[in-house]
């Protein structure tokens, strides 16, 4: 496979964001997954999303791991750095680059065996760092890239293409998540475009770890009878718990809402993120309530979808850290260097 | 009289072996128990040598543990200069009842034991050959004090005050750091003083002081300042404007993003806000810290991580990602004898293998070796400078010996007009000129291509990173052709790395020979005095160079072209760096003699003569002398 660049016509219609970009301007070469392949709806939401949010693309810089899920940076945001990792490692990876440039935004993008399987550890640790970041698993349950094994988060009992189990018990991204500290945290599925790509905006509106489990079948491997992560069986056991409405800068706000219904929750960066409520018992920001939520649903064998937690007032690693407001890579010798006069007071201190 | 008297003990030992006599050259080993606070008394009392002007050369010999288990701190101390290990002790401060019987085994004939004898020994522990000198150390210090943290770190004061009436150290001197040691703490500063004095005033009047080995004032120390090679890389790092460490702790390293983590504290803190220009953290494993350093390195930050041989092992895979996607990163190996239950205390210089083709695919990667801590601090810097204008993973391989143990060392130096090299990144002001950006192409002719920092420009600039799966462009690609036109692009940069790193250096031995030698690292301080001793047993001399980093230069070639036979002197078992000769340079395999030595322990000067003097002496003579 070589590069296929997308034929840029720059259609005189199209409509322009605040930065005079068109979605076009947004997108990246065409995709080489499968035709059908939840993962390129993910791919066309970080598009809508980024476009709306009026981000400037050179200010993302997208990281992935290995996999087909992780392959697809390079299907969108063009004119933005990116890096295809190792596999399972691109949380580290993220995190330098976090630690390296504060002023950038982060996306990470991971397939449910990068993030579940190989990658649990740095995915995991990640979370606990507080890495300001959108990280995006892209969950269809098995191996796309080599061919279908089972992943870590296929449902114990749920059978591959030729019919066998999986024996072992599944692991739950998102209750992961909200346990070890990320502050925003969301699932989602790849064939609800509305609830998705919402979903993205918010969290990249976020500051601190922002989590994303999208259920996102594989076409090629798992979207048959007996699998739980095929398009029919997750539209058939998909419960949302919200809807959201990110609110931007440029945007009245004037929010009509109905108490108990509607709920407006102001990030302390300033944004607003508005939900909609579908389970009107649900209290976005109780993380002890969303974990036993989860856990009460998921017995049920219900799939919950929609933002499950969110810290409006998170830190972030630089914030725990308390490093400077300039970006390390844009230190000089003059902040870095200590010189040759504070190196003599030291000689004189080793003698 | 018990068996323990000293009189009585000099007296035999006299009518054995005479006592051992000598002035500033003699080596001195404290057996401890780990965690009994000994460690900061042992390195008093080589400091106040020092002090003196004497050259003294410490080693910690420390088990993998906390508390407990033996630990031995050994001095040799050398007016001549020698610093490398010697073989047996002469003065043996025996304070560990567990190892008293190899303790005592290892002095030399003639040589003198200093031990508590508060509690009797029969007199088959000890030697007739020897001088013991025995000191009520725990009476006594109980008697003066009654709180038991008190009693433990006074005892050790007071022996320190003991010793320095035996061997003629200078209290003043031992004052002068005790109160540099506690300034500002007066009260504590007046009790250790009067503590040294109680140790000092027994010693006067109920030991046989001095005893044959001595210390008189030197000028032998010079300027040079005292300090271990982890502490001199961490503030390398500092210097060479690293921001971002991430590590994961393991021995031998440790102590060297702990001691980045104190600098930056003091260095880099504004001192406005109290922001950090630094971001340092212990990471889950040495996976993610590698990876993190590779993000940061990436996104155009100064970034490094230490570790030792099992953490490169895990690091491997990114090691290799970096390799291929030409990504700076820095690593500094401390190295120890393997694996991880192996001797993690114990040093050697076993990772050679491993750091020169870390990874998987055709991979090589630049070494800088320092021999000490100077060099730790000179590499680090140095590092960080290569790694950006190579854009490649570069490892500065340190080994336990020189990293956690204080060495006398040239002064620390900076030249104020240095600057960074961050090698060739297009700013934004290069892309909007319309300079032309293609990641991978070389445009220079030296096979390294120009980088951008993500977020740089609005419409230019930006590339996907991934291995090999890419063109000139950085555009996907599965083309073989286009692989290995990036391939040989690579080799062709491993050729201008070779101009680029510290060259060997050679030092002739002033008369023809046809024996060189080749040597590395913590080997290095035991070189001349080896030499010294074969030119004198075997009178034969021979030309020495010392290899500082990997690639080799045209140099190194050189050397050993122009002789004969070349001993290549190691301390790991598979003559890990002889093979990189030969693999890279094509030598001749019999021409590169190993001298091996890799029990954990420093090599010594005595092993190095004996394995060269072995292939110096033709065989009929050798059996002749034996
Ligand atoms: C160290 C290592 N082991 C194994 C592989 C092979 N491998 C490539 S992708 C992949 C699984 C990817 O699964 P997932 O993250 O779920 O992505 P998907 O393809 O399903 O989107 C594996 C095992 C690899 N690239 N690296
Ligand atoms: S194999 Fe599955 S995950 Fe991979 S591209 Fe095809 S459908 Fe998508
Ligand atoms: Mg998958």
């Amino acid at each position: 496979m070589t590069y296929l660049p997308k034929p840029k016509l720059a259609h005189p219609d199209l409509p322009k964001n605040a930065l005079g970009f068109t979605r076009r301007d947004y997108e990246g070469p065409i995709s080489t997954l499968c035709a059908g392949c939840g993962h390129d709806s993910i791919s066309a939401a970080i598009v809508r999303a980024c476009f709306e949010l009026d981000l400037p693309p050179h200010r993302i810089a997208k990281l992935s791991g290995i996999g087909c899920s992780s392959k697809t940076p390079t299907y969108f945001l063009g004119n933005s750095h990116g890096f295809n990792s190792v596999h399972g490692r691109m949380p580290s990876v993220l995190t330098g680059a976090n630690l390296a440039n504060r002023e950038l935004l982060y996306l990470g993008v991971s397939g449910d065996g990068d993030s579940a399987s190989i990658g649990f550890g740095q995915f995991s640790h990640s979370m606990r760092r507080g890495v300001n970041m959108t990280y995006i698993v892209e969950n269809n349950g098995v191996y796309g890239l080599t061919k279908g094994q089972f992943s870590a988060t296929a449902d114990r009992g749920a059978k591959n293409k030729r019919g066998v189990a999986n024996l072992d018990e599944a692991i739950d991204m998102v209750s992961i998540a909200i346990q070890l500290g990320a502050t925003y945290v969301a699932r989602s599925f790849s064939g609800d475009k509305d609830q998705l790509v919402p979903l993205i905006k918010g969290a990249m509106q976020h500051t601190g770890a922002a989590f994303i489990d999208c259920i996102s079948p594989c076409v090629a491997f798992n979207n048959h009878d007996g699998s739980t992560k095929s398009f029919d069986y997750v539209r058939e056991h998909n419960e949302a718990v919200n809807f959201l409405d990110v609110i931007t800068g440029r945007d009245e706000i004037t929010v009509d809402y109905a108490p108990g219904t509607t709920e407006v929750v102001r990030q302390h960066n300033g944004s607003l993120l508005k939900l909609r409520k579908l389970a009107d018992d649900y209290e976005v920001t109780d993380r002890v309530a969303a974990m036993d939520f989860l856990e009460v649903r998921k017995a049920r064998g219900e799939i919950v979808t929609g933002l499950l937690y969110v810290d409006p007032d998170a830190e972030d690693m630089h914030g725990y850290m308390q490093t400077h407001d300039t970006p390390f890579n844009a230190m000089g010798d003059d902040e870095l260097v200590p010189g040759a006069a504070v190196l003599a007071k030291l000689n004189a201190s080793l003698r | 009289m018990s068996p323990q008297d000293a009189s009585q003990m000099v007296e035999a030992a006299g009518s054995t072996v005479p006592p051992l006599v000598a002035v500033n050259d003699f080596v001195v080993k404290f057996a401890n128990v780990n965690g009994s606070g000994s460690a900061s008394a042992n390195q008093l009392f080589a400091k106040a040598i020092l002090r003196m002007g004497i050259p003294v050369t410490p080693r910690n010999i420390f088990p993998s543990n906390i508390q407990g288990l033996p630990t031995w701190y050994e001095m040799r101390i050398s007016d001549r200069g020698h610093m490398g290990a010697r073989e047996g002790t002469d003065l043996m401060v025996a304070m560990n009842p567990q190892t008293w019987d190899e303790d005592v085994r290892s002095i030399r004939p003639g040589g003198y034991l200093f031990y508590d004898n508060t509690k009797a020994l029969p007199a088959s522990k000890f030697r007739p050959d020897i001088t013991v000198v025995g000191m009520p150390l725990t009476s006594f210090t109980n008697a003066a004090y009654s709180v038991p943290r008190e009693r433990q770190l006074f005892k050790n004061i007071i022996y320190v005050g003991a010793l320095s009436a035996l061997i003629n150290i200078d209290p003043k001197v031992i004052e002068d750091l005790l109160a540099e040691q506690f300034r500002g703490r007066d009260k504590l500063i007046a009790a250790n003083h009067k503590a040294l004095h109680m140790g000092r005033d027994y010693a006067l009047a109920h030991l046989p002081c001095p005893l044959g080995l001595t210390l008189v004032p030197s000028d032998k120390v010079g300027d040079r300042i005292f300090i271990d090679g982890n502490t001199a890389a961490a503030l390398g790092a500092v210097y060479g404007g690293a921001t971002v460490c991430a590590w994961y702790p393991i021995t031998p390293s440790s102590s060297l993003p702990e001691a980045f983590t104190r600098y930056c504290e003091r260095y880099r803190v504004d001192k406005e806000t109290g922001k950090k220009r630094f971001g340092i953290v212990q990471a889950e494993d040495e996976l993610s810290s590698i990876g993190m350093v590779i993000g940061a390195a990436w996104n155009g930050a100064r970034a490094f991580t230490a570790t030792s041989g099992p953490g490169i092992s895990l690091m491997s895979e990114f090691i290799g990602l970096a390799y291929f996607a030409e990504i700076p990163a820095v690593i500094f190996d401390v190295q120890r004898s393997g694996p991880s239950t192996g001797m993690p205390t114990r040093t050697q210089q076993s990772d050679i293998t491993i750091c020169a083709y870390a990874s998987h695919g055709d991979t090589k990667h630049v070494l800088l070796i320092p021999e000490d801590p100077n060099e730790c601090f000179q590499f680090s810097a140095a590092a960080l400078d290569l790694a950006d204008r190579l854009q490649t993973p570069v490892f500065v391989m340190l080994d336990l010996e020189i990293g956690m143990n204080e060495r006398l060392t040239a002064p620390l130096a900076w030249d104020d007009n240095r600057r960074m090299d961050r090698g060739k990144v297009m700013t934004a002001e290069d892309l909007q000129s319309g300079r032309a950006f293609g990641r991978y192409l070389d445009v220079d002719g030296d096979a390294i291509t120009y980088r951008t920092y993500p977020g740089t420009h609005p419409t230019r600039g930006s590339f996907f990173t991934r291995g090999t799966s890419r063109d000139e462009f950085a555009r996907y690609t599965e083309a073989g052709d286009a692989y290995q036109r990036n391939m040989e692009r690579l080799l062709k940069k491993w050729d201008t790395a070779k101009t680029l790193v510290p060259p060997a250096i050679r030092t002739d031995a002033g008369a023809a020979t046809k024996y060189g030698v080749i040597f590395y690292g913590s080997t290095s301080p035991a070189i001349p005095e080896a030499l010294e001793i074969i030119a004198a047993q075997c009178d034969v001399v021979l030309d020495q160079l010392r290899i500082r980093a990997f690639p080799f230069g045209p140099e190194v070639e050189k050397f050993i072209d122009g002789h004969e036979t070349v001993f290549v002197v190691e301390q790991n078992r598979d003559a890990q760096l002889r093979s990189l000769l030969i693999n890279e340079l094509e030598t001749s395999p019999k021409k590169l003699v190993r001298v091996l030595h890799y029990n954990g322990a420093p090599i010594t000067a005595e092993f190095i003569a004996a394995g060269i003097g072995a292939h110096l002496i033709p065989a009929p003579l050798r059996e002749a002398a034996e």
